[in-house]
């Protein structure tokens, strides 16, 4: 009896080591990338080195750990930080702005370029005027005294 | 020629800039709305410097101001830590608790603190960062008042002062626990 909680005890440890063991730091990286770091200006949780940032690496890690998807992590914080803690406003709702705007910019400002660039060559160079006969005779003896 | 709309045109395109600036500096960035007020507040046990634990159910039925602060938030926790004692004797026998947790910090620097300012309230560190997390604290000091129910009522950020206990405490204490 006492055996048999011993090998199970020793199972489950396995059993949660192997399931620690298996989260894969690059998944942690990159959740971690995705969060503002709480205690910067301006860095993610994967880049930070504050004690913070390990902090919330440990908690990402630790709910992998536990089976929830990398969606219910960024949901855990989302949750407790609003919004704010995404590095990266979510594409919906007034956020679409940010994400539209810059296209829109772009696009507008191709369109400008476009609008000038067609007004430019649809008015072709006029053609050079006939020259006035004194110039004609001007620019031949010119000319000729170059040659000379 | 250029038309007398034309002539506008650049003036008007600062229009929409220039609101949004006038919005946008008059906001403080710091003040970070949280989601968390209205909600019940999470779970969490802990170990006070004195050795006792402290749980958030422990203290159900009573009003709770809990507090995250750390010995190198100067000056602010500084200014605020004289104020929750003095709110924790005058409100303690009315069944109001003050609960400091000791964030990102050393701690024989949080027992020099705890020490200076001659703390009497439960105090303790949250040595992994889960409580501070499931708070959503994002610096100190920041302060949570919690109902009878464990619900989040109010949230403060900066230095505690005298008018939170009278605003936002004051006014729980006729409700009903549970």
């Amino acid at each position: 009896m006492r055996r048999g909680s011993i090998v199970l005890l020793v199972g489950l440890l396995a059993a949660a080591w192997v399931a620690e063991a298996a989260v894969n730091e690059d998944q942690v990286t990159a959740i971690a990338t995705q969060l503002r770091c709480v205690v910067c200006q301006n860095l993610s949780v994967a880049d930070s080195p504050s004690e913070m940032a390990r902090q919330m690496r440990d908690v990402i890690r630790e709910r992998l750990a536990r089976g929830e998807s990398p969606e219910q992590v960024v949901a855990y914080f989302v949750d407790k930080y609003g919004e704010w803690i995404l590095l990266s406003p979510r594409p919906q709702g007034f956020n679409l702005v940010v994400w539209v705007a810059p296209f829109a910019g772009l696009f507008a400002g191709l369109g400008v370029v476009l609008l000038v660039v067609l007004r430019w060559t649809r008015r072709p160079a006029a053609p050079p005027e006939a020259l006035a006969p004194a110039d004609r005779e001007r620019v031949r003896a010119e000319l000729e005294r170059l040659d000379e | 020629m250029i038309g007398t709309w034309k002539r506008w045109l650049v003036p008007l395109a600062a229009v929409p800039v220039l609101g949004l600036l006038a919005y946008g500096f008059r906001t403080d960035p710091r003040a970070i709305p949280s989601p968390l007020v209205g909600r019940s507040a999470a779970a969490f046990s802990l170990t006070t410097f004195d050795g006792q634990p402290v749980s958030l159910e422990a203290y159900r039925g009573r009003v709770i101001v809990l507090n995250f602060w750390a010995s190198w938030c100067y000056p602010a926790c500084y200014e605020e830590a004289p104020v929750l004692e003095a709110g924790w004797r005058a409100y303690r026998d009315r069944g109001v608790v003050v609960l400091g947790v000791d964030i990102q910090d050393t701690e024989a620097a949080a027992r020099r603190f705890i020490a200076q300012f001659g703390l009497t309230f439960p105090n303790a560190p949250d040595p992994t960062g889960r409580v501070s997390i499931d708070y959503g604290v994002y610096g100190v000091p920041e302060t949570f008042v919690i109902d009878q129910r464990g619900k989040i009522r109010a949230k403060h950020v900066g230095a505690v002062t005298e008018a939170l206990f009278r605003e936002k405490v004051e006014p729980l204490l006729g409700e009903a626990p549970g």
